[in-house]
């Protein structure tokens, strides 16, 4: 029941990486991996991520969920090694136990772009090396045995038909198509694209993309920085190296659409919006400081002020940037009951409309600026945040004083630089519209 | 809900890891007009969690006003004596800091997280609101419409939510738990700004309220701000919630669900103690390590069984809080895989409580369950939110917060015999409810496939 619960969800998309006085250390090991570490005794406790360049854009032709079948297969056994040492297989019940009996939580996941391998580990020599080891030969040594993998695809394919009733899902689906198109971006897993996907895909999928030379170790955490250099050539030592992969095509922005889905929900969910921002790209904190005012700021944004404060319209209304390896969709979204529906689209684009034609005001700029400056202890002030905010920074090769400069640059972010990014990037005609619910 | 003693708890001493940094224990402070403050400083990171606990939440309401516990929660952003409406959203982002709210059964709670050196600023505005706040008739008929939408939202077009609301309206008869804290649509429509004002008047006192401050704080210094912004706030008489026990449960009840969704679902609720004496109750110690025996972890025996061996659920689970005012619940759950029942399913669910009750645990199972519940009481030290969440909910279920540690120490105490009677014990047809979800096919057409676009 809590009273706003998408300021969370959307803290994690358009926030960036950050800090001052939080010392990265960086360096390359020689098989090319690239390792970001944190050193921190405050908790005995370690915690790290290894990246790779696996997410669904990677997905071969018509078998999208192919990126992200493959990481959650990982660990549902291992295969018998002898480089560089004698290993033996191991099954899935034999490592869940191992992972469990030490303590260790392990987490992992494709999205668009990467796909990763988590640990969080006690940072005591016996548990930390068990840990560790046991995620290097799942990263290196998966043998996504057959039965299994006909037991996850049923799984997968029963999620993705209970996706197929549930409009939010839905809409999100059919957004990323509307806006790529042909681009990877727009790959959505289907019953029949996930229908299509073999063991043998996954295989290869592995073979390819969870490499040595592509592999982006972040760590933070009660070691020293050789033990780190240690844990992150026995996390990769296993890999082999990778042929490089294919440019993708660039993203093409498509005229405007609107698509109308319809559902019986006693809600309508929309959604509006374009493909908009990468990472490390200049207009980054003119979009991020002006968004905060038009639709990320919690309660005090304009949307929330005009769809829910002053309307009742809707419950959550955001928009919000997810800066992606290339342009990521700006999107604005709101749920409200059928009836409604017109009324609160109309609201929404006028309230874009506005904000795109005369940028925020002097007081509203400030506030963003405190908010955000203010605020900025609270985007590093545990463990888990930062180790997100480096593997951000590593796999998007943002510059190491990013974190040191964040605050400067949200400072320096003037009305001119707001309106002239907002309209470098967005344009209300050409964002596409879904919207699923009430279609009439 | 999994494993919930993993997540909940906290602790301090690791005997076999001499060299852990120990963490602060928490400070507790009682004001004059009887708010209590409970200060954990953890100096980490500069930055600090603010809560305002108040012992006040869907359990208190009375049937025709269910929903204005959490109704209540929304106003207390509309504005008091001193601030227009929206403005102590403002004032805390302004300072930077992150706020929300949340309601529920047992309690209503208000947080911010902010830097540091902006404590005093947030707590001046909680005590604002805790005392002054303003009840517009046009403000409450705008904000109970966006409570609607939530509700249609959270409840009305969820299938899952939807089986939850009829499990605890069908379990729980006389006891308040019957109602959803969100309150039922009619409840909603029908209700007033003067219900809400009531509620206010009613609950929101001082003597009613635990502050809970975690983070780069001097406890001392806390209980002096404290002090300086509630202090002044009288005391009041805040009524007693009548004990409204739910009678015994004499035989099993079903009840259906019928919504739009691809996947039959199915929950087993089975009435169980709630944690009253640490010291004594080992059978709700035990019910917890039950808990984690069966889903504490990822080949905890509910996967390993039905999902991973023998196929027959794409996912299951077992959860049980029992840190609550009221009564509690054993929960067993689980997705049919493609060709078995719910029915079949709810068998193969209870058989694997009942392997327990037969043949026990073995011991490699408990000590892999306690192994865990060591470790996550270090993970938890690294949020302060988290620990100041743990602390707020066992004050408002009637425990200390001193007592925290103790209940790890009970749960590492427990055997494998003891675990064996409680799964003989609890989980009988007399007092178990079951609800299912039967899928139906959205009637219109569904979305179009890839690619397609109109």
């Amino acid at each position: 029941m809590k009273r706003l619960f998408s300021i969370f969800v959307l803290s994690l998309v358009t926030v960036a990486p950050a800090q001052a006085a939080l010392k990265i250390q960086s360096w390359k090991l020689a098989n090319g991996t690239r390792v970001l570490f944190v050193e921190n005794h405050s908790i005995p406790i370690v915690d790290l991520n290894v990246q790779f360049d696996a997410g669904s854009r990677r997905d071969p032709d018509g078998k999208a969920g192919t990126a992200s079948l493959t990481n959650a297969m990982l660990a549902r056994g291992l295969h018998a090694s002898n480089t560089p040492l004698p290993e033996p297989a191991m099954t899935e019940a034999e490592i869940s136990d191992q992972f469990a009996d030490i303590g260790a939580q392990r987490a992992g996941g494709a999205g668009a772009d990467r796909a990763d391998i988590s640990l969080r580990t006690l940072s005591s020599r016996a548990e930390r090396d068990t840990a560790v080891k046991l995620v290097a030969r799942i990263l290196a040594h998966p043998s996504f045995p057959e039965d299994f993998f006909a037991r996850d695809k049923a799984r997968t394919l029963a999620a993705v038909r209970e996706d197929e009733t549930k409009p939010e899902t839905i809409a999100d689906k059919a957004f990323w198509r509307l806006l790529y198109g042909e681009h990877p971006y727009a790959k959505q897993e289907t019953v029949p694209s996930v229908e299509a996907i073999t063991r043998d895909d996954l295989v290869t999928f592995h073979a390819k993309h969870y490499v040595a030379n592509r592999a982006i170790v972040s760590l933070i955490g009660d070691v020293t920085r050789d033990e780190a250099d240690a844990i992150a050539q026995q996390l990769t030592m296993r890999l082999p190296q990778g042929e490089s992969l294919p440019e993708l095509p660039p993203v093409r922005l498509s005229a405007a659409h609107e698509e109308r889905i319809e559902h019986p929900a006693s809600q309508t969910h929309v959604l509006l919006g374009m493909p908009a921002l990468s990472r490390g790209d200049p207009d980054y904190f003119a979009l991020i400081v002006g968004n905060y005012v038009l639709g990320s700021g919690g309660f005090v944004s304009r949307l929330m002020h005009e769809v829910r404060e002053k309307r009742g319209l809707s419950y959550s209304v955001y928009s919000s940037f997810n800066p992606l390896a290339q342009p990521g969709p700006f999107q604005a979204g709101f749920q409200t009951q059928r009836a409604q529906t017109a009324d609160a689209l109309r609201v929404t684009r006028d309230t874009i409309a506005t904000f795109l034609r005369d940028g925020p005001t002097k007081e509203e700029l400030q506030a963003a600026k405190n908010n955000l400056i203010g605020g900025f202890p609270l985007r590093i002030d545990n463990n888990r945040k930062i180790l997100d905010n480096m593997a951000a920074i590593g796999f998007y090769n943002l510059p190491f004083d990013y974190l040191d400069t964040w605050t400067s640059n949200v400072a320096k972010v003037t009305i001119a630089d707001i309106k002239a990014a907002f309209s470098r990037k967005l344009a209300l005609d050409k964002m596409s519209t879904v919207i699923v619910g009430d279609v009439k | 809900m999994k494993f919930r003693i993993a997540a909940a708890f906290a602790g301090l001493a690791l005997s076999w890891l001499p060299t852990v940094a120990l963490a602060e224990i928490a400070q507790e402070f009682m004001l004059k007009n009887g708010m209590k403050i409970i200060v954990k400083e953890d100096h980490r990171a500069p930055t600090v969690a603010h809560m305002i606990w108040y012992k006040t939440g869907s359990m208190d309401e009375v049937n025709g006003t269910t929903g204005i516990a959490h109704a209540l929660e929304h106003m207390m952003f509309k504005g008091t004596k001193t601030l227009k409406p929206g403005e102590f959203s403002k004032r805390v982002a302004a300072l930077g800091g992150r706020e929300n709210a949340f309601t529920n059964k047992d309690y209503t709670a208000y947080f911010q997280q902010i830097e540091k050196s902006k404590l005093n600023q947030v707590m001046a505005l909680e005590a604002d609101r805790m005392a002054n706040l303003i009840f517009d008739k046009d403000e409450f008929s705008k904000e109970i419409r966006v409570v609607m939408e939530e509700r249609r939202w959270r409840t009305d077009d969820q299938p899952i939510p939807l089986v939850y609301e009829a499990l605890y309206a069908t379990a729980f008869n006389a006891h308040p738990y019957h109602h959803p804290v969100v309150g039922w649509m009619s409840d909603l429509q029908s209700m007033t700004v003067g219900d809400a004002r009531s509620w206010y008047q009613h609950w929101y006192a001082p003597n009613n309220a635990t502050m809970v401050v975690s983070g780069d704080v001097d406890a001392k210094q806390v209980y002096k701000l404290a002090e300086k912004y509630f202090g002044q706030i009288p005391r009041k008489a805040v009524p007693v919630t009548r004990s409204q026990t739910e009678p015994l449960q004499r035989g099993i009840r079903r009840v259906t669900v019928k919504a739009p969704a691809e996947n039959p679902y199915v929950v087993l609720a089975f009435k169980v103690p709630t944690l009253r004496d640490v010291e004594r109750d080992m059978n709700v110690h035990a019910l917890d390590v039950l808990a984690a025996i069966l889903d504490g972890y990822d080949n905890a025996r509910l996967s390993a069984k039905l999902v991973r061996t023998d196929k027959v659920a794409n996912s299951v689970g077992a959860g049980y809080d029992n840190i609550a005012r009221g009564p509690s619940l054993f929960l067993l759950d689980g997705t049919p895989a493609k060709g078995v029942t719910t029915e079949q399913l709810e068998k193969l669910l209870r058989a694997e409580v009942e392997r327990i009750a037969r043949d026990g645990v073995s011991e490699d199972e408990l000590k892999r369950v306690k192994a865990q519940l060591i470790a996550s009481q270090i993970y938890k030290r690294d949020s302060i939110f988290g620990q100041a969440m743990e602390i707020g909910t066992m004050e408002m279920s009637g425990l200390s917060h001193t007592q925290i540690d103790r209940v790890i120490d009970k749960l590492k105490e427990v055997t494998a015999d003891q675990v064996k009677a409680v799964a003989q014990k609890y989980f009988s047809d007399d007092t178990l409810t079951v609800a299912t979800l039967v899928p139906l096919p959205l009637t219109e057409k569904k979305a179009p496939p890839a690619g397609l676009r109109h």
